[in-house]
């Protein structure tokens, strides 16, 4: 158990700047997500944790100490790889035994801590086994359980269930969170996907091309992404952006068809004719008399909701999401409710909070 | 199966087989029959079967010119075997540098290897002589095993093989602790076992037949590998004792075959096995 601390940790490859400054601190047994769209820099973040990458410049603080520049295996970290990396030739108790063997523990000890792993992960009928007889699922839980006997001081997780199938995807996921509780050790956590993203972490950490966007609870970034590229990046399907203005000294939107609509949480700060985008999510879209009209191109029925995507008068495309079978109209009324609104700055795609009087 | 006609390959396959089995089995036929006869040109393709003893005699007696036969093998073994392992220890060792290290000139390093794939043993046979020579090591048994022992080819194919290990089992070694030493036992050299299994056996066969390196190098009768060994009992003042010359070249053939039965099985993996 150990805290975290990261302090403007850059990396460059060259001329080309992949991380612009990450500062982050993690308190002991936190898990933090960090999510993004490949290419972003999160997996470069969680290397240059491990100490496979060296920083360009910055600090990495483990339990008090720097450990930037120290090599991988001193730094008493584990790590979980996408394709679980296990040693082909080793069995499964071997795979386990490595890295401890390597650090010159007493046989006894090696086989405790190997079959209290094996135990709590279900490996014990299989450590004789060698990696290719196991399943998708069983590999990955080797992998977990040669991060386990480390009994290290952080975990890293690197995309770990992007190789699995849907179904074994959802398991292993409780099960990484349930063993995460479990043992309390700090982790970080790499991924681009969004539903792991909000069910896995403490908190989660957006990167976008290598700035971080926002740090907060996973709630907290559902609820008030910090600006559009949150807001459309997390959520299923992505949240409907409107163009419009600020008009009536603030208190209102204009969009583009003309009509006004008040905000319901207060004034915002800014000229009237300020550019704005409405942010607001398919689940919050009412359907409503008198409302706009909404042309239904696509219907995709999800069991227990359903998505319906299509375009507004104005031709911008909008989704829509509504529980159940969901209506079979190809042309529905719609209307957003102001208290739905996410309101960012047009240009920016900053998010603009109401006016604190 | 099917029911379709598969006759046409298996006949094709036949053939192939009878192309090479034929002087296979003339040789041994031909080593149970009386040297007169054979020297006639009176070559018959049922041996006889009451002459096996010529074997024993080859291999104790030996035949006109040369040693026992069983020593000539000796050499050959030693010769074909400090060849193999000796490439396979020097290829695994540059091709691990080359592939897993970054120092400066790594590339150049790599193409220089490279490189003498297009010289030949022929090409720097006369430099390569001469070097020996000033080293006083003519004559001698390392002078008939090292300069063959470099070897660009194996070194390419254990890059090869390197290249297509993950990058991800590297990290996991380093998260693990494994130093450079470690991951090329632990990890390295068992996960390329198959390839080393079949390169053994390509090197082991190549170190068998080598004729003109030991011919020029090896004067000394009791240096003689079983190739040269087979060239000399083909004399030109004595009478050729053909039979004897055919049963140490079926003698000869042994040890390869040997080696390449024992290693079939890691053999066909290591060339059919791309990933691991």
């Amino acid at each position: 158990m150990a805290t975290l601390v990261i302090e403007n940790l850059r990396k460059s490859f060259g001329p080309v700047a992949v991380l612009h400054g990450v500062d982050l601190a993690l308190a002991s047994g936190e898990m933090l997500v960090i999510v993004g769209a490949s290419g972003c820099g999160k997996s470069t973040l969680l290397r240059l944790v491990a100490g496979l990458d060296a920083p360009t410049s910055g600090r990495i603080v483990l339990d008090g100490r720097d450990v930037a520049r120290l090599d991988p295996s001193a730094r008493d970290i584990a790590m979980v790889f996408q394709n679980y990396a296990l040693y082909p030739h080793m069995s499964v108790f071997d795979n386990m035994a490595y890295g401890l063997r390597i650090r010159g523990l007493a046989k006894p000890d090696i086989e405790r801590r190997v079959h209290e792993a094996a135990d709590i992960l279900g490996l014990r009928p299989l450590l004789t086994r060698k990696p290719r007889q196991l399943s998708g699922g069983q590999r990955q839980r080797v992998a977990m359980g040669r991060a386990i006997v480390r009994e290290p001081k952080l975990f890293l997780f690197d995309e770990p269930l992007s190789n699995l199938d849907a179904t074994l995807r959802v398991q292993m996921r409780a099960e990484i969170r349930r063993l995460q509780r479990r043992m309390g050790v700090t982790s970080l956590y790499v991924t681009h996907d969004q539903v792991e993203a909000m069910t896995l972490g403490d908190r989660l950490l957006v990167l976008h091309q290598g700035v971080p966007v926002q740090l907060a609870t996973p709630m907290e970034v559902f609820g008030r992404p910090a600006n559009t590229y949150v807001a459309g990046f997390i959520g299923a399907p992505a949240m409907n952006f409107l163009p419009a203005t600020l008009a009536s000294q603030g208190t209102a939107a204009r969009f583009a068809d003309g009509t006004i609509q008040r905000f319901a949480d207060g004034r915002r700060a800014g000229a009237d004719g300020h550019k704005l985008t409405i942010g607001i999510r398919p689940e919050h879209v009412e359907f409503e008399p008198g409302g706009q009209n909404f042309q239904v191109d696509l219907v995709e029925p999800l069991g227990s909701e359903t998505v319906l995507i299509g375009r507004l008068a104005s031709g911008q495309l909008i989704s829509v999401k509504v529980a159940g079978a969901g209506p079979r109209d190809e042309t529905l009324m719609v209307s957003f409710p102001a208290s739905a609104f996410h309101v960012f700055d047009g240009t920016t795609g900053l998010r603009i909070d109401p006016v604190v009087n | 199966m099917s029911g379709r006609a598969d006759w046409p390959a298996h006949t094709v396959l036949a053939l192939g087989v009878l192309l090479f089995l034929v002087p296979v089995w003339l040789l041994l036929a031909g080593s149970t029959l009386d040297p007169a006869a054979i020297s006639r040109g009176e070559l018959s393709m049922v041996p006889d079967l009451r002459n096996l003893g010529v074997y024993g005699t080859v291999l104790t007696e030996g035949a006109p010119g040369v040693g026992p036969v069983w020593r000539m093998m000796l050499v050959s073994a030693g010769m074909a075997l400090a060849i193999a392992f000796g490439k396979i220890a020097i290829s695994i060792l540059s091709a691990y540098a080359v592939t897993f290290f970054r120092f400066p000139l790594r590339m150049v390093a790599f193409w220089i290897i490279f490189i003498t794939l297009m010289l030949p043993v022929e090409v720097r046979i006369i430099p390569t002589y001469s070097v020996m020579s000033d080293l006083h090591l003519i004559n001698t048994f390392p002078g008939l095993t090292i300069p063959l022992i470099a070897s660009a080819t194996a070194t390419l194919l254990f890059r090869q093989t390197f290249l297509a290990i993950p990058d991800e089992l590297v990290e996991a070694a380093r998260m693990d602790g494994a130093g450079p030493w470690r991951f090329l036992k632990d990890i390295l050299i068992p996960v390329s076992a198959a390839n080393l299994a079949a390169l053994f056996v390509i090197l082991f066969v190549y170190g068998w037949n080598q004729y003109l390196w030991p011919l020029l190098v090896a004067t000394d009768p009791s240096l003689d590998t079983i190739v040269i060994g087979i060239v000399k009992m083909i004399g030109t003042e004595t009478q050729t004792e053909w039979n004897k010359v055919m049963a140490a070249a079926v003698l000869a053939l042994l040890p390869p075959i040997l080696v390449v039965v024992l290693m079939q099985r890691w053999f066909v993996k290591g060339l059919t096995e791309g990933d691991k």
